[in-house]
């Protein structure tokens, strides 16, 4: 019996699935994990941030209490507290006074009127971060820690503002000339040179910029400017500058090297100047690296907190002049989180301005990205 | 139709290039005509591209290139140390192998060149822009789309686009480094045609691989060998009657 042997589907062809290529998937699955883990992380440090200051904005202390109310409260408060009655014979009783438990007067004739105390009680209550309205928190006084503590942002706005402003107009013009000079100047060597000099810059800690402002920037400029103060929103900035200068330069200069050389050829062939070719040609042909890097910058100044701190002078205070110190944002966050009681009111508006740094710095993306962008390519790059 | 009389354009006299040690180019001396298309013939890396670019200078990009002997145009010495490098480069246009359109819209590219030397009234734009695009064959193209991103066209586009943005400045003499390499034969025949209409205007000088393209479109032809120029003469005579005998072999396709 003759048998016939069907080939199975496998021997038919030659692209028969190989299994010797494990290694090659479980590189790939481990690649996919990290990079999922990543994003994930990202997001809970979002979410993080986001609990923390979520009680202030679900309203958990917009709740003023009426003056009697508080009262009553601190009253049965004390009445739990036994231990702490120095005097066993008194007898406590429900509708006992407040006066009983008013502070200690040093001079006994004089009798507080109850309705005089209860205000009191009201003030310090409201003062205990326990009412927080909108209208506080848009004010102009920021005073955490005080008997009648105040958290208003809008110094911190002003102030993260300008510097952010100042670090900007500075290090970004600054940056793309330097990367201009350094991608069709300067001689091959001393590119060379340049490049890696000023990536080390970028790695730089903050801290030793915001020393070297501290000590020195501080008081070259108000020597110069004969500002009122030595640490102000323009030191500050400087210091931003300095660390934004080499972000910016670095993905610029990339940007443009990246750029053909032929469009320089042709440029120059057209009787541009090498300044008009870099400038006219090269430049709007690098234009979404070199957005990209200002982006970048912007974002860096707006959260660098060591620099921010050190230099800007740290008073949370409106002004418009640039020569008044400010406090940041991330200076804020940076400076009170340490010494910030858990779950208060001070604590979640800490949280409360990490998140407005997030939303900001999303806002500002997504809108650059989604309008700014467009338009400014369709201008400089043809529709 | 009275014969016209043609007068040298450009002269080189004993030109040699080095790039570094190599010497590239070995005493050329060649009279270029005035509005006549001449092609320069010649095997890959036989000095024919270096040859052109040292008519517009473009040689001193290139860090270790020298230059000796001496280039005229119209009767001045180029590679004098009194001569405006960019002054000249306006003067003598160029279009290289690749197309290199600027990542902007198809009017600022043809305005490029005017907008360099200063004119910034918007209607003496627009006419220029217009005429360049018309003597490029290209206008009606791209008429309705002038300020969408010349990186839109297509290849053949680009590159009359890019010849559009040499004659806006209205120079004298066109240098084209192989512009059709990298066409399609439609494309190419359009070029071509381009270039037979250009020659009432300018002296072109063309460098390309295409015999027939050399026979078809110039009227002298030079054949470059080992950075020596081998002969220089009628386009006819060269492809039908050449005195060297490299030419022949060359042109009869033996070699190279």
């Amino acid at each position: 019996m003759e048998q016939v042997t069907t080939p199975s589907p496998a021997q038919k062809h030659s692209f028969v699935r190989k299994t010797n290529n494990i290694g090659e998937r479980i590189i790939e699955r481990c690649v996919k994990i990290i990079g999922g883990v990543a994003v994930v992380l990202i997001f809970l440090i979002l979410l993080f941030v986001l609990r923390e200051a979520l009680p202030l904005l679900m309203g958990a202390f917009s709740q003023p209490r009426t003056a009697q109310s508080s009262v009553e409260s601190s009253l049965s408060d004390t009445l739990n507290l036994k231990p702490e009655v120095y005097n066993p014979d008194v007898i406590l009783s429900e509708h006992q006074a407040p006066e009983e438990f008013a502070p200690e007067v040093y001079n006994p004739d004089v009798s507080v009127p109850a309705t005089i105390l209860a205000e009191k009680v009201n003030t310090r209550n409201e003062a205990d971060g326990d009412h927080i309205t909108l209208a506080n928190i848009l004010g102009t006084i920021w005073q955490p820690v005080s008997t009648m503590p105040k958290f208003g942002i809008m110094p911190l706005v002003i102030g993260t503002a300008k510097t952010t402003f100042v670090a900007i107009f500075i290090g970004a013009p600054l940056g793309i000339l330097a990367a201009l000079y350094a991608a069709f100047f300067a001689p091959r060597r001393l590119r060379e040179v340049i490049k890696p000099m000023v990536e080390i810059l970028a790695g730089f800690p903050s801290v030793v910029i915001g020393f070297f402002c501290l000590l020195y920037v501080g008081s070259a400029l108000q020597n110069l400017f004969g500002f009122d103060f030595r640490l102000n929103a323009f030191v500050g900035g400087i210091g931003l500058a300095i660390a934004v200068i080499p972000i910016v330069f670095t993905i610029t200069e990339d940007t443009l090297s990246a750029v053909p050389k032929s469009l320089l050829e042709a440029s120059l062939a057209m009787g541009a100047t090498q300044w008009e070719s870099a400038y006219k040609v090269m430049l709007p042909a690098a234009f979404p690296g070199v957005f990209a890097a200002v982006l970048l910058g912007i974002g860096r100044a707006f959260g660098e907190t060591m620099i921010a701190l050190m230099a800007t002078g740290n008073a949370a205070m409106v002004s418009t002049s640039i020569g008044d110190p400010v406090r940041t944002f991330s200076a804020t966050i940076g400076a009170e989180m340490g010494e910030v009681i858990w779950g208060s009111a001070h604590y979640s508006i800490l949280f409360f301005l990490g998140v407005l740094l997030f939303i900001v710095s999303f806002t500002l993306n997504a809108v650059t990205e989604l309008f700014v962008k467009e338009r400014l390519a369709k201008k400089l790059q043809g529709g | 139709m009275s014969k016209k009389i043609t007068e040298t354009k450009i002269e080189a006299n004993d030109l040699c290039v080095y790039y570094g040690a190599k010497q590239a180019l070995h005493r050329i001396s060649i009279d270029l005509f005035e509005r006549e298309v001449t092609a320069f013939i010649g095997p890959s890396g036989c000095g024919k591209s270096t040859f052109l670019r040292s008519i517009n200078r473009m040689n001193d990009l290139v860090p270790t290139a020298r230059v000796t002997g001496n280039l005229y145009i119209d009767g001045v010495d180029i590679y004098h140390s009194s001569v405006d490098v960019v002054e000249l480069r306006k003067r003598v246009g160029m279009v290289f192998q690749k197309s290199t359109p600027f990542p902007k819209s198809i009017y600022d590219n043809v305005a490029f060149g005017p907008r360099l030397n200063g004119i910034t009234d918007r209607t003496e734009l627009d006419r220029i822009v217009e005429e360049s695009l018309i003597n490029a064959a290209l206008f009606d193209e791209v008429k309705d789309r002038l300020d969408s991103s010349a990186m839109g066209l297509s290849g053949g586009q680009q590159q009359r686009l890019c010849i559009a943005r040499a004659v806006a400045v209205n120079p004298s003499i066109l240098l084209m480094d192989e512009p059709c390499s990298a066409l399609d034969p439609i494309s190419t025949a359009k070029v071509e045609e381009l270039i037979l209409e250009l020659k009432k205007q300018y002296t072109i000088v063309i460098v390309t691989h295409n015999m027939q393209q050399a026979a078809r479109v110039s009227e002298y032809t030079a054949f470059f060998y080992m950075g020596h120029l081998v002969e220089y003469d009628k386009t006819r005579k060269i492809f039908t009657n050449p005195s060297k005998k490299e030419t022949e072999d060359y042109v009869t396709g033996r070699f190279g």
